[in-house]
Order: structure tokens, then C-alpha cells, then sequence
């Protein structure tokens, strides 16, 4: 939070209309989130000159109200009203929170022209039944009558509620740095507050050593005999404002230049504390008991401040309790410090202290501010505690004073941005951003101002600054000057469109599902000899694990379905896998039940098992695979045994296709899973091909055969024994049951002839037929039952 | 005696030849002349025995017989089929109002859906589409991006962790461009996007989704500037929303652009009059964006003297949220098919 009052200490900014500043400043970067304004126009202090009974009311009374120019006649219900008050009178046109509008009105027929309010109808007091019963608020005889009683009442402030970005959190977060950044928007200038004090005879001495590198500057100062009382009313109002409770004046002025300056401060009391300082990264398991009583366990990567012998305060975080300043503390040690940022912020995370001070810390701190805050303080103590400050103070000073400059070009930053500024409008900018700099023919060389921390020395940086002062709103659209080309989907991306492509076209809706899945999920349907990666610290147990293969995805997504009564699924995702070793895989995962034809009063066509085959079969072959893949019998656990494949693919496996287990689901439901990688661009080209001239000439043949032949194997013996001339197999009846005997099935084949130069006679179809018929015979101790 | 015989059989013809739409009369008329044993078929059998002299005037009196019955059979013929035919396809007719056989085709992910609508876009302005590893190392996915151990950005984006704090679940899809960037060898211009998978830590509720679809791009060339991905993002967002969506750019940070601005469209639910969408301001912020860093060209091998760029990223769940009209994200991941099947057709433009 930032209050304009405050702010206004440092730049003139009385003429702004607070919700227009807030305009200009979030165009330029800086998100003002909420404007608080406690200003309300039609407001003034009056004196009510008479109250008269309302004549048709036992409770209300009729006013006569004084308010410097002219004298309004109020009807007011409230039981303080009397004579002779100076009160708060809202004017007719006044608009009280709520979207409140004070018009002329006569009620129970007397006319009213205002209303006289109490605090909580303004918004300054919570509306509870204790101020309710309190009434119109009184204020003080001597309130001027026609002023405004918000700004009499020094409740005219305006606070900004900032969502900064993280780079400029650490000097937009502060009263000073956030006076810089109107500054700029503005084109004025800061002046900082007075850091002037008396110093008295006494000089400091105090023992110092910084032990530990994540401290780059340690200042201290000691003053003597301050009095602990109650902090003046605007550091209160100040402190409240920026949501810190006032506590007394000493730890309110520690607050009050932090939010000041950006700077966290740690009181000590000097004589609890002793005349030593080591700065020093904690010991294991160190102990120290801090401010709020609880006891903190410390490691190496903690700093702690010690006397010497025992930690007194953990740096950036939280002092101890036994250096701490109580009601009787007298002489104080200021210690002004910046300490490695990430350091601090692991620590405040790891004890879960994240408090003003750690937070600031934690963003990076600019050493000039750091010395000036340490001075602030001494002025706001001797202003404000009485107290007496010792000359000098103790300093361990590591940071670099180098300062970051910058050479550069108007043109660089033109080029960057894609505008248009001369080197004249340049020099205005820069002065405008309070950047020192100068310019020979036409190179500017700018020194970054140490308060900017998140500027480093590129140009680019230059141009974000200039750029967002400049206003985005004023850059012109262009389009790169590039050669023209079409882009293409690159390596694995092309492969998953094509894929996508057949599947959707074959009737299978594309999903998205996690990749962290359950423990019990990644154990299910596996079929590959992988180790999956789990994660050493889940959100939860349900996302814990990096899934190896797709299908107990799906399978959720089926119950998702099958809950909401949806029974015809035919669904695939394409994703990636991992495995322990983090090699990638992506899989090509479907899953089909219910109807894959569907027509209820004809006949729906349902998804079998050689439904799926077909799907698998046809994107292969879309994929150019023709004559290179098989199906071989697999033994995946939670497939129906005797209902399930492997894929073969060029005698490797590629993936799996079976009927899920009835133990998993009383559905019949299949599902297949591929790994696209297997799929990538080893297909030759498509050749035209002329089909036969001659005529083909077809033959059927069936056997009876044991039950448990494949007849992929037949097949493959019928190609064997066959010559060029076989064209086709088809089968067309597999039949078991009456008049084939008991295990035994009888199989039916279409074989298609063709000649490739002539017209092929019968007889020498029938020479090849019969050697076929001979073979199948021979090898499978088949019955020949027809041909 | 011959000639008697033409006219008892023409006679009969006479008789006989009468309208019928039976099939069989016609055909038992065929066998009684034309037949083997016909009477015109027998008469035609005489005129070897008709003397020379009348062989030629019996031959066209049994030729005009023959020629009488054929144009009737024919006729006769047509009328019976044409009924035989109209009576099929009388029978034949279905009740057209039944339910349809659906072959229904399956439809895509919304996401996807989404994202191949923004590759059309990118890839007819000459970007690759690219993916790379969900799985990365911590240098891809944070160092190379200008994001040091310990920068306080990194918390923003509260990471999956897999080993230690070197492997992870990647955070944003930018790896990808590092990546690319590294593969270019600090030589070619680049142009590409990358549409993908990112895992943040996060609470899955209505807006928010411990995995979401990320696209971000990139474009590496010479005397790229801010106005160009200005222009850029307008082409996108009219192609997307429609030609009277405009865009404005607010300034913004981030580590691996710098400048950084978040690009605003016009609101698409109010067209900018302003509703609660915008929370009445009649912008939505839609992408992060930015002049590529001079670290990160540095350090992907591109000289930054010579080359410059911009890259931006956005997320496709809010894409699709504004497109379509979805107020809650888990709907992209918990597909109700009854919900997604309508994706399944051309979008209007």
C-alpha cells in the first residue's frame, strides 16, 4: 500500500486527480490495482444553530445547520443532535460510500437538504451496532465551519494498492523509490526527506566483523538515553495505512523509514546486547528464541547475528528476544544491512516468517539507501524518541561502488522498439527517468541510478524504460521484413497430426488426460518392461506418478462417460511417456466399447476385437506399413488372455491391443496402445501401379481343422505353397459346432487368381490349388471338406 | 390350301391378340405361334413346300404374321414390365423419416482444436511448429532463459521437481526455443512455435490446472523490434477473433524479454463496451511477450549485435475458455463426449 499523503512529502503531486495518476501509472508499468480514497466531495463542518421536534415524528428532530454560506434546513434522527454541535454535514449532491447520493427530500413532509453523518456512514469506522449507538459524530467547538472535515480530520488520504512485478517490487514498494517512479511520469523531480541530527561528544565504539559472505554491508549506529512513548499521529496514521500497527515510537520509526526508504532496520537494545557484533552463517542445529517467544532451529545456510558468543538475531528475518527493546530500553544499536537475498528468502521460507522486512530483503537492497535509512533514523529518534546520537558509526562495506554505465545510441533504442526518437528527445527522456548521463555526437553514456536495481547495462533495458514512458499506445504495427515461406510441423509434431488425422476419421474422438497419475493407475495394463518416474514431492498421491503408458487414462475417462450414461466410447489420446531412465515415448493410446455402427432398430455394429485389429490395421497401412506388421500372441495382465496381441512391426514390437480383463470391468471394452516413434517416415513412396488386364478366376476351399490353429498361420502357408499367380485370400466362414466334430473348427477360404502376362487357364490354376490344398493337408492334419 | 391356312392364323392372331398384363398369356401366345411347334413357326416350315411361283407372296403373308405378333409381344411386353417393375418399387419404398445409421467421425480435443487454428495462423506467416521433452533439465527450462538458481521468478512458476533440482517437469514450453535456438547454431533466422504440455504446481480447480497447454513462439532474425510482434499479435488475434479485434500492448517483465509488454485484445464476450469478463474494461490480457534478451540470444549461441527478435507465449485453456465459451478448465481434461462430439466441424470464421 502507498499513500499519496506520504508520498507527497518527497513530489509535489497536489494537483493530480488521484484516479487519472493511477491511469498514467499503470500505463507505464506499474499496476495500480485499487485506488482508497477517502475523499468525499460535498462534505463540510457545520454548526447546527437550532433543533425543533419533528411534528409527525416521536424520534426525528428538524435543524437548522449553519455551513458558512448559507444556512440548510437538515431533518436528523439521531439522538446526540443538540444545539450548538459542530458536525459533519453532507450537502445535497454528496455521494457516501455505497454509491450513496445525498438529494433534496422531505421526509414526513418536512423538507431535508443534507444529511449530518457519522463516521461509519462516511466509511472511516466499521459499521457496527457500538458505532451505530454513538450517533452523528461530535467534532471539536473549534472546527471551522464551511471546511472540509475529512481533511480537519486528517483522514484525506488516498492509498494505492500496487501489483508490481517482481523486478521493480524492490523500489516500487517504497515510498521514495514510488515518488522516482511518478517522477518519471510526471517529468518532476524527488526531494528526499532531511537525514540531519546532532551528534553528541561520545563517539561510537563498537566491535564489528562480518563472518560469512551473504553479508555485503553492515552499518550500525548507537543512540543513547531515547524515551519510549507513543509515536506522533501521522507516523501512526501512516503506519495503519500501510497495514502496520503502531506499537511505540521507537519501533515505529524502524517501520516508518522502511517503508520510506525500502531499508528493513533492526533495533537493538545496546545494553542487553553488549559492545560486539559477528555476523556470521548459523551453526547446525543453533537455537535462537525470537521475538514472538518461539524457539528457532538453525542451519548453515541461516545468518545470524551473534554477540559474539550467541545469536541475537536472524538476519533479515526476526530479532531475538533477548537483545529486544522493551519499555525500558534506553540506548539503541541500528543496524542497516543488506544480506544476500535468496539466503534470506530461504530462510524466512524455511521458518515461515515471510514478514515486511524479510520480503524487502528478499528483493535485493541498494546500499546508498541502506546508509541513508541508518541516518533517517537517527533524525526521526532524535525528532521524535529525544534521544542523543554518538558520532560515527561502524561499517562493514563488501558491495561494489562501480558504478553501471551504459553507452549507447538513440538508434539502438529506435531499433529495439520500432519508433522513432531523436537524439534531442532522448536527452529529454533521460533527464525525465532522473538518469545521469552524457551525450557526444549523438552516444549517450548514462550511469543507472543505484536505486534501479533492475536495470542492468543493455540497451535493451534502456529501450523498456523509454518504450513504456513513451506509451506502447503510440507503436505502429509493422510485420517483420522476413522472407515469405509456409511453416511446417517439424520431426514428431507431423507424425501425431496424421495419426490424429486417420483416427478421427475412423470414427475414435481425441482426449487430453494427465500426465501424473496414481500409484495404483501406473501399476495397471503394463506390458513393457519400464520403470516409471515418480515424483519425490507430490502435490498429491493422485498426481504422483509419470505415466509409462496411456491406458489407464482412458479407462478413467470411459468411467467418466459410462457415470454420465454415455456407452458408445471410441476414444485416443497421443502423448508422451517417460520412463525412470526419462527416455521419451509417445504413445498412440485408443480405447472403443458399445456400438461402433450405431443404429438401434436395425442393428448396431459392435466393437470387437477385429474391429480394433482393423483400426490398427488400417492406420498402419495409412501410415505405409503394407505387409510389415503382425499380430503374435501376448500375455499382458490386465488383457483377457486368450484376447489380446502384440503388434509386430518390422519384428519388433510396437504395442499392444487386446480386450480389458473381465476382473477390471464387466463391459467389453478394448483398448490398444502404439508407440508413434516407431512410426516415423520409414515407409517409401506411393508407385502407381496398373491393376490385372486379364481376368481373375476365384477358388474355395474349406478345412477341418483343430480349434486351436491360427488361421494367420494357415494363411501363411497358403502364401507359401502358392506362386506368384495367388492374388488374394479371403476368409469367409469360420464355423464350429454341428457336423464339425467336438475341437474342432472348419474354415473356409476365397483364393483369387490372376495371371500377370495372360489369361490363366484352369488347369493351371488348378495345378497351384492343389499343391495349396496338399500343404495345408500335410502340415495342419487337416480335413479337405470342400473345394 | 396354303393361303387358307395364313388366313385361319391370321384370323386367330385377331383373336388372340387382345391387351393383357399377365406375363403367362403373353408367353403361352408366344409358344402357340413362335414355339417350336408355333403355328407361324409351322407355317414358315411350309414354304419350302409352296410351289416356286407362290413361294414369295405365302413368304410375306407369314412374314406380315410373324411381324404382327412380334410388335405386339413387344408391346405387350413393355406394359407388363413397366408394372412389374412399378409394383417393386412400390414395395420397396421405406419409411424415410426412420433414425439414420450414424458413422459418426471421432472430433478433436477442444485444445487441439484451438491450437491447430493458431499453427494455421503461424505457419502461413512462415513458423515451424515444434515440440520438445516434458521432461527437462533445469538449465533448458530456467538458466538458459535468463532465470538463475535462486531467481526470485522461479517461484512464480512452483516447478515439479524429478531429481534434485536439475531435472524437472517443465514450467513453460520455452526449453523449446532454447533448444531450437541451439540447434540454429547462432546461423539461421528463426521462426517457430511450440505448442505443448507445461506442469506447474498448482490446485486443479475452475481456473486453474496443475497441467496446461502452453504456445509460446519465437522469431530470431535481423532488425526485429517491438512494432513487428505488435503487428504480429493483431494479425493473430483477427484471424482468431475477428477482424475487429484489436490489440494493445502493456508494459510487463519478464526475465527472457526486455522489453516485455502483456498484449490485450478487446474483450470478445462485450467487443470492449465492457462486462464482467473484463471486469468493464473492455481489454482481456491474453499473452506474455517481448524483445527476446540479450542474455538469452547470448547464450543460445546468437550474437546480439547482430541478431534480435521476439517471443511470446500464452496459454491455449484460455484461448479456448474465450473462444467457446467455457468457464471451467477441467472440462478440457475430463471429456464428456457428448460435450466434445459437436467440435467435431468447420468453425464459421
Amino acid at each position: 500500500m502507498i499513500s499519496l499523503n506520504w508520498v507527497g512529502d518527497y513530489i509535489d503531486i497536489k494537483d493530480q486527480d488521484v484516479h487519472e495518476l493511477a491511469t498514467k501509472i499503470t500505463k507505464a508499468g506499474i499496476n495500480v490495482e485499487g485506488v482508497i480514497t477517502h475523499h468525499i466531495s460535498g462534505l463540510v463542518i457545520g454548526e447546527i444553530l437550532s433543533v425543533e421536534d419533528h411534528p409527525d415524528s416521536d424520534h426525528l428532530h428538524v435543524c437548522v445547520v449553519n455551513v458558512g454560506k448559507e444556512k440548510l434546513q437538515i431533518v436528523c434522527g439521531a439522538p446526540n443532535v443538540r444545539k450548538g454541535l459542530k458536525v459533519i454535514v453532507a450537502q445535497v449532491g454528496a455521494i457516501l460510500p455505497g454509491n450513496f447520493e445525498i438529494k433534496k427530500s422531505k421526509i414526513r413532509g418536512v423538507e431535508s437538504c443534507g444529511m449530518i453523518c457519522a463516521l461509519f456512514e462516511l466509511g472511516f469506522e466499521e459499521k457496527t451496532e457500538e458505532n451505530y449507538a454513538k450517533g452523528i459524530h461530535e467534532l471539536d467547538d473549534d472546527a471551522p465551519v464551511g471546511e472540509d472535515p475529512v481533511t480537519y480530520l486528517g483522514l484525506d488520504d488516498t492509498l494505492y494498492d500496487l501489483d508490481v512485478h517482481k523486478h521493480r517490487n524492490n523500489d516500487c514498494y517504497y515510498h521514495i523509490g514510488f515518488a522516482y517512479e511518478i517522477a518519471c511520469i510526471l517529468n518532476r523531480k524527488v526531494t528526499l526527506p532531511s537525514l540531519d541530527f546532532k551528534t553528541v561528544k561520545d563517539k561510537i565504539k563498537f566491535n564489528l566483523e562480518v563472518k560469512t559472505d551473504y553479508c555485503s554491508y553492515y552499518m550500525a549506529r548507537e543512540v543513547r538515553n531515547v524515551v519510549i512513548k507513543e509515536s506522533p499521529e501521522f507516523i501512526k496514521k501512516r503506519l495503519l495505512a500501510a497495514g502496520m500497527r503502531p506499537i511505540n515510537n521507537v519501533v515505529d520509526i524502524s517501520n516508518y523509514v522502511m517503508l520510506e526508504f525500502g531499508q528493513p532496520l533492526h533495533f537493538f537494545d545496546k545494553d542487553k546486547l553488549g559492545n560486539k557484533i559477528v555476523v556470521r552463517n548459523a551453526k547446525e542445529k543453533e537455537e535462537i528464541v525470537t521475538l514472538d517467544g518461539k524457539t528457532r532451529i538453525l542451519d548453515t545456510n541461516d545468518i545470524v547475528i551473534t554477540d559474539g558468543k550467541k545469536p541475537v538475531c536472524i538476519a533479515g528475518v526476526m530479532g531475538g528476544e533477548n537483545t529486544e527493546v522493551d519499555d525500558n530500553t534506553k540506548n539503541i544499536l541500528i543496524e542497516s544491512a543488506i544480506f544476500d537475498a535468496v539466503h534470506i528468502r530461504n530462510t524466512a521460507k524455511k521458518l515461515e516468517l515471510p514478514s515486511e522486512a524479510s520480503i524487502r530483503y528478499g528483493k535485493g537492497l541498494s546500499y546508498e539507501y541502506t546508509e541513508m535509512a541508518s541516518k533517517r533514523a537517527c533524525h526521526l529518534l532524535e525528532k521524535y524518541a529525544d534521544a542523543e546520537i554518538l558520532e560515527g558509526f561502524v561499517v562493514v562495506d563488501h558491495e561494489n561502488h562501480d558504478e553501471k554505465k551504459l553507452s549507447f545510441k538513440a538508434e539502438d533504442v529506435n531499433k529495439i522498439l520500432g519508433i522513432e526518437i531523436s537524439t534531442a528527445d532522448m536527452k529529454k527522456e533521460l533527464d525525465r527517468l532522473d538518469f545521469p548521463f552524457n551525450e557526444k555526437k549523438g552516444v549517450f553514456e548514462v550511469t543507472i541510478p543505484r536505486r534501479r536495481l533492475d536495470i542492468d547495462a543493455n540497451v535493451n533495458d534502456i529501450a523498456e524504460e523509454i518504450g513504456r514512458l513513451y506509451g506502447y499506445n503510440n507503436l505502429v504495427s509493422s510485420l517483420p521484413s522476413v522472407p515469405i515461406r509456409r511453416g511446417e510441423y517439424i520431426g514428431d509434431v507431423k507424425y501425431r497430426k496424421m495419426v490424429s488425422r486417420r483416427l478421427r476419421s475412423l470414427g475414435l474422438t481425441e482426449v487430453k488426460t494427465y500426465t501424473l497419475i496414481n500409484p495404483e493407475m501406473a501399476k495397471k495394463f503394463i506390458y513393457e518392461d519400464k520403470e516409471a518416474v515418480v515424483l519425490p514431492n507430490p502435490m498429491s498421491v493422485d498426481k504422483s506418478v509419470v505415466r509409462t503408458s496411456l491406458i489407464a487414462s482412458l479407462m478413467n475417462v470411459y468411467e467418466y462417460n459410462k457415470a454420465r450414461g454415455i456407452q458408445d466410447v471410441s476414444i485416443y489420446e497421443i502423448a508422451k511417456t517417460y520412463d525412470n531412465k526419462y527416455q521419451e515415448t509417445t504413445k498412440i493410446c485408443g480405447l472403443m466399447t458399445g456400438s461402433y455402427i450405431h443404429n438401434s432398430w436395425k442393428r448396431d455394429f459392435e466393437v470387437d476385437f477385429y474391429v480394433v485389429k482393423g483400426i490398427i490395421e488400417n492406420l498402419l497401412e495409412y501410415m505405409g506399413y503394407q505387409k510389415r506388421y503382425s499380430f503374435v500372441r501376448s500375455d499382458c495382465s490386465d488383457l483377457h488372455p486368450g484376447v489380446q496381441a502384440a503388434i509386430v512391426l518390422d519384428g519388433k514390437k510396437i504395442g499392444i491391443v487386446g480386450k480389458v480383463h473381465p476382473n477390471l470391468t464387466k463391459k467389453d471394452i478394448y483398448v490398444f496402445e502404439l508407440d508413434l516413434d516407431s512410426l516415423y517416415g520409414r515407409t517409401s513412396k506411393i508407385k502407381y501401379q496398373e491393376s490385372f488386364k486379364y481376368p481373375s478366376i476365384q477358388k474355395d476351399m474349406a478345412f477341418i481343422l483343430d480349434k486351436e490353429i491360427e488361421v494367420g498361420d494357415v494363411i501363411k502357408t497358403i502364401q507359401k505353397a502358392s506362386d506368384k499367380s495367388l492374388q488374394a485370400i479371403d476368409v469367409f466362414d469360420v464355423y464350429e459346432g454341428e457336423n464339425v466334430a467336438a475341437l474342432k473348427k472348419s474354415v473356409a477360404f476365397s483364393l483369387t487368381f490372376n495371371g500377370v502376362n495372360h489369361t490363366l487357364t484352369d488347369e493351371e490354376v488348378m495345378v497351384v490349388f492343389n499343391k495349396i490344398i496338399d500343404k495345408v493337408v500335410l502340415t495342419y492334419h487337416a480335413e479337405l471338406r470342400d473345394k | 390350301m396354303e393361303n387358307k391356312r395364313v388366313n385361319e392364323v391370321k384370323e386367330m392372331l385377331q383373336k388372340d391378340l387382345v391387351e393383357t398384363d399377365d406375363l403367362k398369356v403373353l408367353d403361352d401366345l408366344r409358344v402357340k405361334y413362335l414355339g417350336k411347334k408355333g403355328l407361324i413357326t409351322e407355317l414358315n416350315s411350309e414354304i419350302k413346300n409352296v410351289p416356286n411361283e407362290e413361294k414369295k407372296e405365302f413368304g410375306m403373308l407369314v412374314n406380315e404374321l410373324r411381324n404382327t405378333f412380334n410388335e405386339y409381344f413387344d408391346k405387350t411386353k413393355e406394359i407388363i414390365d413397366t408394372k412389374i417393375l412399378n409394383e417393386r418399387l412400390e414395395k420397396e419404398a421405406i419409411d424415410i423419416s426412420l433414425p439414420a445409421t450414424k458413422i459418426e467421425l471421432g472430433a478433436p480435443n477442444i485444445l487441439e482444436k484451438v491450437i491447430e487454428e493458431v499453427e494455421e495462423v503461424f505457419m502461413s506467416m512462415g513458423y515451424d511448429v515444434v515440440d520438445g521433452p516434458e521432461i527437462e533439465e533445469d538449465k533448458y527450462n530456467f538458466e538458459m532463459l535468463n532465470i538463475p538458481k535462486g531467481h526470485p521468478a522461479r517461484d512464480a512458476q512452483d516447478t515439479f521437481y524429478i531429481e534434485g533440482d536439475e531435472i524437472l517437469l517443465r514450467s513453460q514450453t520455452s526449453p523449446v526455443q532454447v533448444r531450437t535456438m541451439l540447434k540454429g547454431e547462432g546461423k539461421i533466422p528463426i521462426r517457430m512455435i511450440c505448442p505443448g504440455k507445461t506442469y506447474r504446481r498448482d490446485d486443479d480447480d475452475a481456473s486453474h490446472s496443475h497441467q496446461f497447454m502452453q504456445i509460446e513462439g519465437l522469431l530470431v532474425d535481423k532488425d526485429i523490434s517491438l512494432s513487428d510482434l505488435k503487428g504480429t499479435m493483431d494479425v493473430l488475434f483477427k484471424r482468431l477473433f475477428g477482424k475487429d479485434v484489436e490489440t494493445r500492448f502493456r508494459p510487463s517483465y519478464y526475465q527472457f524479454t526486455e522489453p516485455s509488454v502483456e498484449v490485450d485484445i478487446t474483450c470478445v464476450n462485450c467487443h470492449g463496451k465492457g462486462c464482467p469478463v473484463c471486469k468493464h474494461t473492455g481489454w482481456v490480457t491474453v499473452v506474455g511477450a517481448g524483445v527476446v534478451h540479450p542474455n538469452v540470444l547470448r547464450m543460445s549461441g546468437y550474437d546480439p549485435d547482430v541478431w534480435s527478435g521476439f517471443a511470446f507465449g500464452f496459454g491455449a485453456e484460455r484461448l479456448a475458455m474465450m473462444k467457446y465459451d467455457i468457464n471451467d478448465i477441467r472440462t478440457f481434461y475430463n471429456a464428456d463426449l457428448r460435450e466434445t462430439c459437436i467440435f467435431d466441424r468447420e468453425d464459421e470464421e
